[in-house]
């Protein structure tokens, strides 16, 4: 996956505060922006792994 | 006792009444009095329980009877841990507004069960966020060896309390390398155990898929002694291992024979500095390890490890965000609101990527018995200090310091920390072994302290 460019970021972030009850100031928006774009693509750097389908997470929970 | 004398070395005095717990203890709240303007540590100091405990601990052997291996050591624990009557602040503004806690954590009970005595709740990093030691709320933990620098973080008071001579032994947590960066930037001995292993009951948490809690200390023997008297089941903490405490204190003396030991190259050489990888390299010689290896996919694991935390940490926050999110670290806050946004897609590839990288790691566990990697990239960098050179690039210094200690505890590994006295500032190399091999992590540690290669460096304080 490519970058994101800022517009589309801005505006998903604008739309994901709405969605999660978040209110957002008008400065805080370059460094919100500017840790999504990089989680992001950290994010992405692990999705494009190849793994089965069958591969299951390594929670520890038990009941 | 002298200011820096050792843990072991405290509680050798304390036992045969060379020393009351007392006087070792009216020693340290003076110590704490004389320096924490400077360094900054601690954020609260329980002089009177500390007191009415030393008392306690004296009128035992007064009886005639046994005190425990850490009779009279003073300790200190990282403000999320609860402290009975103390809200926990987790470095946070927020915070402020709970209730004093009305116990104190699991392994503090344990640490006073063994004769320790608290001295207090210590600086960290806003809810353990953190790299760097600095605090918006509290001001920064100040580095001992030079207190214009960082101590690292997140648990930074417990990087310059132990640095600074103040007590003997901390506790602190480590999500990401909040134990082992404080240890590299101070010159201390850390211990991380495996995931798992200590309880983390009554502890304000970070990231439940990773959060670790552990002791600092000047010695092998200390971080040892803390570590077996804080083992064992905890009901309250469904992570908690039900494994028998397995202590590491009986095999420390046994040396290094028959250990294999491997450096881990690439991804952990990159970007190190001259300081990191001579550390490194000292340690290598010392040990005989000669073979290097890669482990796979280093900067995927720390990049998963990174959205992991980001995305928990969000939700753990998510009420506090929406009610007062000006309340946090600006800083802190614009990281969370980020990670809240994280689609919930990325976070599970993140978690199914952590189950392939324990697999691939386990097996070369299988040809080695322990693993050498730097600890922190960097020496410890000045305070306000924003960017840092990598890779011949400036980045970000916030999220690099822990580029070597988030690939490791991302699957739980234990790692002992050893520091390496450079000149004029010490710097921590890794000792990484297999899950519940803390005992081999900490024998390597020791035999490298008995040869003098690893030391904690007294401050110029």
């Amino acid at each position: 996956m490519g970058e994101i460019d800022d517009k589309a970021l801005e505006a998903y972030i604008r739309s994901a505060a709405v969605a999660l009850g978040i209110s957002l100031e008008d400065a805080w928006m370059p460094s919100i922006r500017a840790n999504l774009a990089v989680s992001l693509r950290l994010a992405n750097t692990v999705a494009e792994f190849e793994l089965p389908d069958e591969a299951e997470p390594a929670p520890v929970f038990e009941a | 006792m002298e200011a820096f004398s050792t843990a072991a070395e405290i509680a050798e005095a304390v036992s045969p009444g060379r020393t009351s717990a007392i006087a070792v203890t009216e020693a340290a709240i003076a110590r704490i009095e004389k320096h924490d303007g400077a360094l900054n540590a601690f954020t609260t100091v329980t002089k009177e329980r500390a007191r009415a405990k030393a008392r306690a601990v004296d009128a035992v052997r007064a009886a005639g009877q046994p005190l425990g291996p850490l009779a009279g050591v003073p300790f200190a624990v990282k403000n999320l841990f609860d402290v009975a009557g103390v809200p926990t602040l987790s470095g946070s503004k927020i915070n402020r507004d709970r209730a004093p806690a009305s116990s104190d954590s699991p392994l503090i009970e344990r640490l006073e069960a063994a004769g320790a005595i608290l001295l207090g709740a210590l600086n960290m990093g806003e809810y353990a966020y953190d790299f760097t030691g600095e605090n918006v709320h509290d001001g920064p933990s100040r580095n001992p060896h030079d207190t214009g620098r960082m101590t690292g973080g997140s648990s930074g008071g417990s990087g310059g309390s132990v640095a600074g001579g103040l007590v003997p032994l901390s506790l602190g947590s480590d999500t990401n390398g909040s134990i082992r960066v404080p240890s590299s930037f101070c010159g201390l001995f850390g211990l991380k155990p495996t995931y798992g292993r200590l309880t983390r009951a009554r502890t304000f948490p970070f990231v439940a898929s990773l959060d670790h809690l552990g002791p600092l200390a000047r010695s092998t023997r200390d971080l040892a002694l803390a570590y077996d008297a804080m083992q064992g089941p905890d009901a309250e903490d469904p992570v908690c291992t039900t494994r028998a405490p397995e202590p590491a204190v009986p095999t420390l003396g046994s040396g290094i024979g028959g250990l294999r030991i491997a450096v881990a190259g690439g991804y952990f050489e990159r970007g190190a500095s001259a300081e990191a990888l001579s550390a490194l390299a000292t340690v290598a010689k010392a040990l005989d390890a000669n073979e290097r290896i890669e482990i796979p996919e280093a900067a995927r694991a720390r990049a998963a490890a990174f959205i992991i935390t980001t995305s928990e940490g969000a939700a753990l926050h998510l009420d506090r965000l929406r009610t007062r999110a000006g309340d946090f670290d600006p800083a802190t806050r614009d990281r969370l609101i980020s990670g809240a946004m994280i689609p919930a897609s990325l976070v599970t590839k993140a978690q199914k990527f952590r189950r392939w990288y324990r697999e691939e790691v386990l097996k070369l566990f299988e040809r080695y018995d322990a693993i050498l990697a730097p600890a922190t990239p960097m020496v410890a960098p000045r305070l306000g200090q924003q960017t840092m050179m990598l890779e011949g690039a400036e980045v970000p210094l916030r999220a690099n310091i822990g580029i070597y200690t988030q690939p490791i505890s991302f699957i739980g590994l234990p790692v002992a920390c050893v520091p390496v006295p450079l000149q004029p500032l010490p710097i921590g190399v890794q000792i990484i072994a297999a899950p519940w091999r803390e005992d081999i992590a900490l024998r390597i540690a020791h035999h490298l302290e008995a040869a003098q290669v690893v030391k904690s460096p007294r401050p110029p304080l």
